[in-house]
């Protein structure tokens, strides 16, 4: 080989693990001490069978970790490696301050299918505390791993995980001529991104059905803003929202079968209610002011939103057969684009003051609100349907990132994005 | 004349050209209303100024007419027009009242502060507001489409003012004009 052949070869190898890569990688920026520990082993194989591609004990310790709850053990620092629950010497993963123990084992069930069996023990008292067998593919074995940590996750804090979601999020390119959005699908973790509509013209504010099956967002490929759902299975669109002036801010009733928006066409924006199966359409508040950003409180008997009627963007909440609404916040010269907890006792929100903005959360029984993040241009918060993480969009080095903050505020994490813009994250709800 | 006619417009074209190229290198598309060729003199002339009806026959193609500047710029979280553009959108106004059958977009823009649907919001309100000053000068409601794409397509890149005031403004678009 001649010697300036070099730079290339070694461009080529800098460059490739980066296809391999999924297009987010999480990055943990700070996280929380007193996070339980944890060991999971490395699952063992079949003996003879093919290796399966993914490592799935990594998998589930760095959904764990990313929750902020647990402090995995690293693998290198790994005692013993056992792979059934004869072998296990607890003693020695009590003497590495582990209080619990994850084995487990992948057997294939015939081409490319596996059957993954895994045990949670306490190393203390030394019993089981939940065994699992679950069927799989070689295309699903990351999706096991995500609902194996769903599985420790709730046996051990009581709350059920949300490892096994997913979100959507908006990505655009960075040029005022090449203009390219997309409206994709990743899971919560990430990997497995995949672009469910792409336009030359903007995409906006994806918001997910209840059942998980549907995405409403705001299009402008036909020049002026409409909301469109789509079907994600089969990729079908229905076209819902097409008046003169803005057609936005679709947000989904709890039941499904109402979607809230944001609409101008008898002036400045309102918020409508649109009856699904009629078509009906029921204006819920009518001021000169903007009223955008509608978000269903869960029990649906409410609609929490952002207007400017008394000069500053602040929240507000009006009831759903209409009425007053009732203001909600007070602080600051903005808050906007508020979403809610499962258990309707948060609201994280858009707090700007200071030339920055950045996402807040209001406790909703106290009135008291405190700063989840701390970046400049942080904004469009989506809890995820366990309420345990807020996902929202911030900015890294001028470009647009995903980050996540646990509701507590104590662990952060950057999903980078390694192209364009990344903005606009929705959390999606449990899936079956 | 008709030589220093030919000659005014390569002169014009050329500095559209480096105009151009200077502001945005990337852009080659086939929609790029400015010829490509710079070396060829008659095909890489004509084409940008005098396709229509001779030179400056329309006077939203002329750079000495008011109608040349179709971006209106606007201060942070404003909708209030700011004098100095109130000639540009009179002359706007006049024109469309002499000329009915035109229609145009008033297509309003934000800077990234904020939250996105909100802009929306108020993009439409910098845009209504302008709409509203060229119907005082005769242009009627029909003529003007009121679009509002908030903070999603800037005008420059940047987290600083001098992107942001680039961002706050309502564009023109006329048919056949480029965006």
């Amino acid at each position: 080989m001649s010697l300036y052949r070099i730079p290339l070869l070694l461009l080529l190898i800098l460059w490739l693990p980066g296809i391999a890569q999924a297009v987010l990688e999480i990055r943990i920026t700070e996280g929380r001490e007193g996070a339980m520990p944890i060991a999971i082993a490395p699952f063992g194989l079949t003996a003879g069978a093919p290796p399966p591609g993914e490592d799935l004990a990594e998998i589930i310790s760095t959904n764990l970790y990313r929750s902020g709850q647990f402090s995995p053990l690293a693998r290198n620092a790994m005692p013993q490696r056992p792979t059934q629950a004869q072998d296990i010497q607890f003693g020695v993963f009590r003497d590495r301050g582990m209080e619990y123990l994850v084995i487990g084992r992948i057997q294939q069930s015939g081409a490319e299918r596996y059957q993954v069996e895994f045990e949670l023990f306490d190393t203390l008292t030394e019993k089981s505390l939940a065994g699992y067998a679950i069927p799989s593919t070689r295309a699903e074995l990351r999706r096991t791993a995500h609902k194996i940590s769903d599985l420790i996750f709730e046996r051990i804090t009581g709350k059920r995980g949300a490892f096994d979601t997913q979100i959507a999020y908006v990505s655009a390119t960075r040029s005022t001529t090449q203009r390219q959005f997309t409206l994709q699908i990743a899971d919560a973790d990430g990997h497995n991104p995949r672009t469910i509509f792409r336009s030359t013209e903007p995409l906006m504010s994806p918001a997910w059905s209840p059942d998980g099956q549907r995405l409403a967002y705001v299009s402008f490929e036909n020049r002026r803003s409409e909301v469109y759902i789509q079907t994600i299975s089969s990729g079908t669109r229905t076209l819902v929202a097409s008046h003169p002036g803005i057609n936005g801010a679709p947000a989904w009733s709890p039941d499904g079968r109402r979607l809230a928006l944001a609409l101008s066409k008898d002036g400045e924006p309102n918020i409508y209610v649109l009856d699904l199966a009629s078509r009906q359409l029921r204006q819920l508040t009518q001021t000169r002011s903007i009223d955008t950003e509608p978000v269903w409180a869960p029990d649906g008997r409410s609609i929490i939103f952002t207007s400017d009627r008394a000069g500053n963007p602040q929240l507000y909440e009006v009831g759903i057969d209409g009425g007053q609404p009732r203001r909600l916040t007070f602080e600051g010269r903005y808050s906007g684009a508020a979403d809610i907890a499962p258990d309707g006792r948060t609201l994280a929100f858009v707090y700007g003051d200071d030339g920055r903005f950045r996402i807040a959360a209001l406790n909703r029984a106290t009135q008291a609100a405190r700063m989840l993040t701390q970046g400049r241009m942080d904004e469009s918060p989506s809890f995820a349907p366990n309420g345990s993480m807020i996902i929202y969009a911030t900015s890294e080095q001028g470009r647009g990132v995903l980050a996540a903050v646990s509701e507590d505020g104590r662990v952060h994490q950057r999903l980078l994005s390694q192209e364009g813009e990344v903005r606009e994250p929705a959390w999606s709800p449990f899936l079956r | 004349m008709k030589v220093f006619l030919q000659l005014l417009v390569l002169l014009v074209s050329l500095s559209l050209l480096s105009a151009c190229s200077t502001l945005d290198r990337s852009r080659k598309d086939a929609t790029d209303p400015i010829p490509g060729g710079t070396t060829s003199y008659d095909s890489g002339t004509a084409t940008g100024l005098d396709g229509r009806a001779g030179l400056y026959a329309d006077p939203l193609n002329d750079p000495n007419s008011p109608l040349a500047n179709r971006v209106i710029y606007f201060d942070f979280d404003r909708s209030e027009v700011r004098s100095e553009f109130v000639n540009t959108i009179t002359a706007h106004g006049r024109y469309l009242a002499e000329n009915p059958q035109i229609r145009i977009r008033a297509e309003g823009h934000t800077d990234e502060r904020g939250t996105r649907e909100y802009n929306l919001g108020l993009g439409e309100r910098r845009a209504q507001s302008v709409r509203r000053m060229l119907m005082t000068q005769g242009a009627r409601e029909q003529q003007i489409e009121v679009i509002s794409y908030g903070e999603e397509t800037p005008a420059a890149f940047g987290s600083h003012e001098g992107a942001w005031r680039l961002n706050r403004r309502v564009e023109l678009v006329y048919p056949g004009t480029a965006r």
